[in-house]
């Protein structure tokens, strides 16, 4: 076990944050349980309260996680010096079989715990508590993402060696090598850029709809979630290559760093801010009809698909602009 | 949108009000608090600075080292591999090093000795770390003896005493000539203690180590990568150990902060009852909360990080010098380079900030679901 | 308009020390009137003011609020009112802070910091800058000739000076409805006069006034409209002035 502070604190945070939510699901369930929404009892009026303690943990717990996952990739990052072979974040996740998909569930969290807050926030703009079901609900999903996310960390950390040898990004991120990203970077460059662009012009469409006209919110949340993936996914297999101008660097922690002006965090909060509200606009729209959220939803989901859109819009500003801006071709 | 940046101007204003006028508890709650991240923050900046050192002594190492293994153990090594090593491809130069420890019985101290590649002493002459000079007590001009490997002394006279500001890399160290080295340790000829190579790409490192390694069985190259990452596990041991240790402190923070937050005197009380009562909702009082826990922990921090940045950085960490020393008589004493970035900052707030946070949480909901017309019947 | 129907508040349900302070409770407030509340103390006075100003909500029965508006609810009022018995608090608290201006018994202001930050509490969280609530609460405290105590602590106020404190603390987010707790039970008579005297301009102004206490000054006033007698959590008279 490496017994580096970044690690002492990365898996305080993970048990912190996986007891919150643990607690904050049990409760959850206990309110369901005995929740009488039209009663003046005592008892109601105290679990009303109680709902306070619930979506103040749920976020805190967000904060956290988006932390935390910063500070997981830096640890890599920091970390690699201690592998052979490793020359990045992405060596140091590739040590054990544990680094990737501990990475997946920090952020699958991340995406879960702020769309319940975006949730959280129309139930209470209701007056009769209308979506208190469909949030403890999904509270049960998000617990257990994240707790297994925290017995995955661990699990990576203490199987850490510092003499193994592992595979850098060179040959991680390499056509050549199966695993998932071997099939990502092997994705063609230019197929993927087209598919990008297509992608991101439908959903910058039925956002523009959806936002003027208030029809095809399905539509435009299902868009917005495949544009994360494929923005992802275009990222790492021909944006990066721009960032880099080298034809085979395919390493998406690399634009974290100092050299390419940390442009990496814009871009990723780019893609989980738009995919957050993108999704959490598409959540609301079975409560539209509700009768208490009749004014406040529809408001509510103008607001997310606005900031969806603007973020998927910077994202794409930033990647074309380093695109067009650069000598470097990828054989485009 | 102003309402929502206002709304939280207004009640951070009342939070500021809240916490001077309940000056007793929050300063010893600041004061524990500025305490424990002072501690963990020149735990932190510490290691890391010396890892930071390290890191940069070595920057000027060989990017192998080949020693000669004899049943296992470290053997001196034939100098005509030497010859054979620089052939291959990809080495740009290969240097005999001759060196060695020696023992000072009278004063219990080890030293190294060693016959640099150029700047050599003058024959009868040494160069000194001020380690050395302070342990011995001697100045330039004076003697200096050592017991030779046939049990006769040698007489040398200390000609150069290495600066203070080296100390970290030259504090054992003494330099001699050829010829002495060799009546101190009567090393066979053609014979010498190790090889530097030197590699033309770094990248290529692991590639020219094999290549020794399978055309000299018998030797053993060390990386420079891997000498580096010995050094960061040892940093990374030793701090590890003392987190560990301060884990014990920080639990007992928790459990501080915890009861400081629940223990609701009567005055707060009434006070959130009548907040309440004019109008409050709880997500507000959840707000001033949440304001007063945040101006505290930014204070702390604050105080905290730059006082353990003084403390390691000018005073050179002295609480920790004696835990960390280990078992060196030598310990050298140095000014650390100030290094603190903003990831150790964001390691400390998870380590500080986080955990007070968490144990407030509860305490915070609780105090604000205070009921509203318990304010009437006060 | 406030209406209640067949209020009952209990305390305690289900433990031994059950205790029902308001039972059965049937009441229409009637809007830009003033209406005093008259009954010896644990009559339920008290908790019956905190159903109406919505400080609190009944274990059963209903009240529904008539041409209140408030941000949530949708336009246009329904014929009926809109019920706000089982409210979230939430709600409950934005209605009161928008609808209610609350005088207690013991006047509540927070010790430790001026009379001029206690007359801007109420204020604060809606969203309004502070300049903006600074300068409201400055002309406030003028009409009630309070500006030379703006910057004293209450802790050294006298206790008429407290009152008028309290006074100009509802009416911060000028509400349509004052509602006062035993409003003379420290005062002098002198006092006592002008307090209704101040509750007679509010009613002018078009405020609706209740007031609950067991004093002859206030219940004995020609400016109150309608006395409600109650007496061990019921309403045993109601009596209506010209």
């Amino acid at each position: 076990m490496i017994q580096h502070p970044a690690v002492i604190a990365l898996t305080a945070s993970s048990v912190a944050v996986s007891l919150m939510l643990l607690y904050a699901g049990w409760y959850g369930m206990k309110i369901l349980r005995d929740w009488e929404p039209g009663s003046g009892s005592e008892r109601q009026l105290w679990l009303e309260r109680r709902t306070y303690l619930v979506s103040t943990l749920v976020g805190y717990a967000l904060v956290f996680q988006i932390l935390s996952l910063l500070l997981y990739i830096y640890t890599a990052d920091e970390l690699h010096s201690l592998f052979t072979g490793a020359m990045c974040a992405a060596g140091t996740l590739n040590a054990d079989g544990y680094g990737y998909p501990t990475l997946a569930l920090k952020v699958a969290g991340c995406i879960l715990a702020g769309v319940w807050l975006v949730i959280n926030h129309a139930d209470t703009r209701g007056y009769d508590y209308p979506l208190i079901k469909v949030k403890y609900a999904l509270l049960a999903l998000l617990a257990p993402v994240v707790v297994v996310e925290a017995y995955l960390q661990f699990k990576f950390f203490s199987g850490l060696k510092g003499d193994l040898i592992t595979s850098c990004c060179g040959s991680l991120f390499s056509s050549d090598r199966p695993g998932i990203a071997g099939d990502i970077a092997g994705l063609p460059p230019g197929a993927m850029l087209y598919a990008f662009y297509a992608v991101a012009a439908m959903t910058f469409i039925a956002g523009l709809v959806f936002y003027m006209e208030g029809r095809g919110g399905y539509l435009f949340s299902l868009l917005s979630a495949i544009l994360f993936l494929a923005g992802a996914a275009a990222l790492i297999s021909s944006f990066c290559l721009y960032f880099y101008e080298l034809p085979t660097h395919h390493c998406p922690f690399c634009i974290l760093q100092r050299e390419y002006g940390y442009a990496g965090y814009a871009l990723y909060a780019a893609l989980l801010g738009g995919v957050v509200a993108g999704t959490g606009a598409g959540a609301l729209m079975p409560s539209r009809k509700k009768g208490s959220l009749l004014k406040a939803v529809p408001a509510l989901q103008r607001r997310l698909a606005g900031a969806a859109l603007l973020c998927y819009l910077v994202f794409t500003l930033i990647v074309t602009y380093r695109m067009l801006s650069t000598p470097f071709t990828a054989g485009v | 949108m102003n309402a929502p940046v206002n709304r939280h101007r207004n009640i951070l204003d009342f939070a500021l009000s809240s916490l001077i006028r309940r000056k007793a508890k929050n300063l010893s709650l600041l004061f524990v608090y500025t305490l424990i991240v002072f501690v963990i923050a020149s735990l932190i900046f510490f290691v890391h600075a010396l890892k930071r050192e390290a890191a940069l002594l070595l920057e000027g190492a060989p990017g192998i080292v080949v020693q000669k293994m004899m049943a296992g153990r470290h053997d001196l090594i034939p100098v005509e591999y030497a010859r054979e090593v620089e052939k291959m491809r990809g080495v740009r130069k290969v240097t005999p090093r001759y060196w060695g420890y020696y023992y000072d019985r009278a004063f219990g101290a080890n030293y190294t000795l060693m016959v640099p590649e150029a700047g050599r002493p003058r024959p009868g002459s040494v160069f000194i770390g001020s380690g050395v000079a302070e342990n011995q007590r001697v100045k330039a001009g004076d003697f200096i003896t050592f017991g030779a490997h046939d049990g006769l002394p040698l007489l040398l006279t200390v000609e150069r005493i290495f600066p203070a500001e080296s100390e970290l890399v030259a504090a054992d160290l003494v330099l001699m000539d050829m010829p002495d080295f060799q009546s101190m340790f009567g090393m066979p000829e053609g014979r010498a203690t190790d090889l530097a190579v030197t590699v033309a790409n770094p990248r290529e490192l692991a590639t020219v180590a094999r290549k020794v390694a399978g055309r000299f069985p018998d030797s053993r190259p060390i990386m420079k990568s891997e000498i580096l990452r010995t050094y960061d596990a040892i940093f990374d041991w030793r701090g590890g150990m003392m987190v560990v240790v301060l884990g014990v402190a920080l639990i007992s923070f928790i459990i501080f902060a915890w009861d400081k937050a629940t223990g609701l005197s009567a005055d707060e009380r009434r006070e959130i009852g009548i907040l309440k009562s004019v109008g409050w909702e709880t997500s507000d009082v959840l707000l001033l909360k949440f304001w007063e826990g945040a101006v505290i922990s930014m204070t702390a921090f604050l105080a905290g990080v730059l006082l353990a940045y003084g403390h390691v950085f000018f005073f050179s960490a002295a609480l920790f010098a004696h835990a960390l020393k280990g078992w060196s008589v030598l310990y050298p004493e140095f000014r650390l380079v100030p290094a603190a970035d903003g990831y150790q900052l964001s390691v400390l707030f998870f380590l500080s900030v986080l955990p007070y946070t968490v144990a407030t949480i509860v305490p915070a909901w609780l105090a604000a679901t205070v009921d509203p017309d318990a304010a009437m019947r006060s | 308009m406030i209406e209640l129907t067949d209020v009952t508040k209990t305390f305690n349900a289900g433990l031994e020390s059950r205790f029902t302070a308001v039972d059965g409770v049937s009441l229409a407030i009637e809007p830009g009137k003033v209406t005093v509340l008259k009954g010896p103390s644990g009559s339920g006075k008290t908790t019956l003011l905190s159903l109406i100003g919505c400080m609190s909500r009944p274990t059963s029965g209903r009240i529904t609020l008539r041409g209140m508006r408030t941000g949530f609810l949708p336009d246009g009022d329904p014929p009926a009112g809109f019920d706000i018995s089982s409210l979230p608090e939430r709600f409950l608290t934005e209605i009161r802070r928008t609808g209610f201006g609350f005088i207690f018994q013991q006047f509540g202001l927070v010790k430790g910091i001026t009379a001029l930050e206690n007359v801007m509490l109420p204020a604060y969280p809606a969203g309004e800058d502070m300049s903006g609530i600074r300068n409201r609460a400055i002309g406030l405290m003028g009409l009630f000739d309070l500006n030379r105590h703006a910057d004293a602590k209450v802790d050294w106020l006298s206790g008429g000076e407290l009152q008028r404190v309290a006074i100009a603390r509802a009416l911060i987010n000028d509400p349509s409805t004052i509602i006062a707790d035993e409003p003379t039970a420290h005062l002098d008579s002198k006092l006592s006069r002008e307090f209704m005297e101040v509750a007679g301009r509010l009613n002018q102004d078009g405020k609706t006034v209740i007031i609950a206490s067991h004093d002859p000054i206030v219940f004995d006033s020609p400016l109150v409209d309608t006395v409600v007698e109650m007496r061990d959590g019921r309403v045993t008279a109601t009596e209506k002035r010209a």
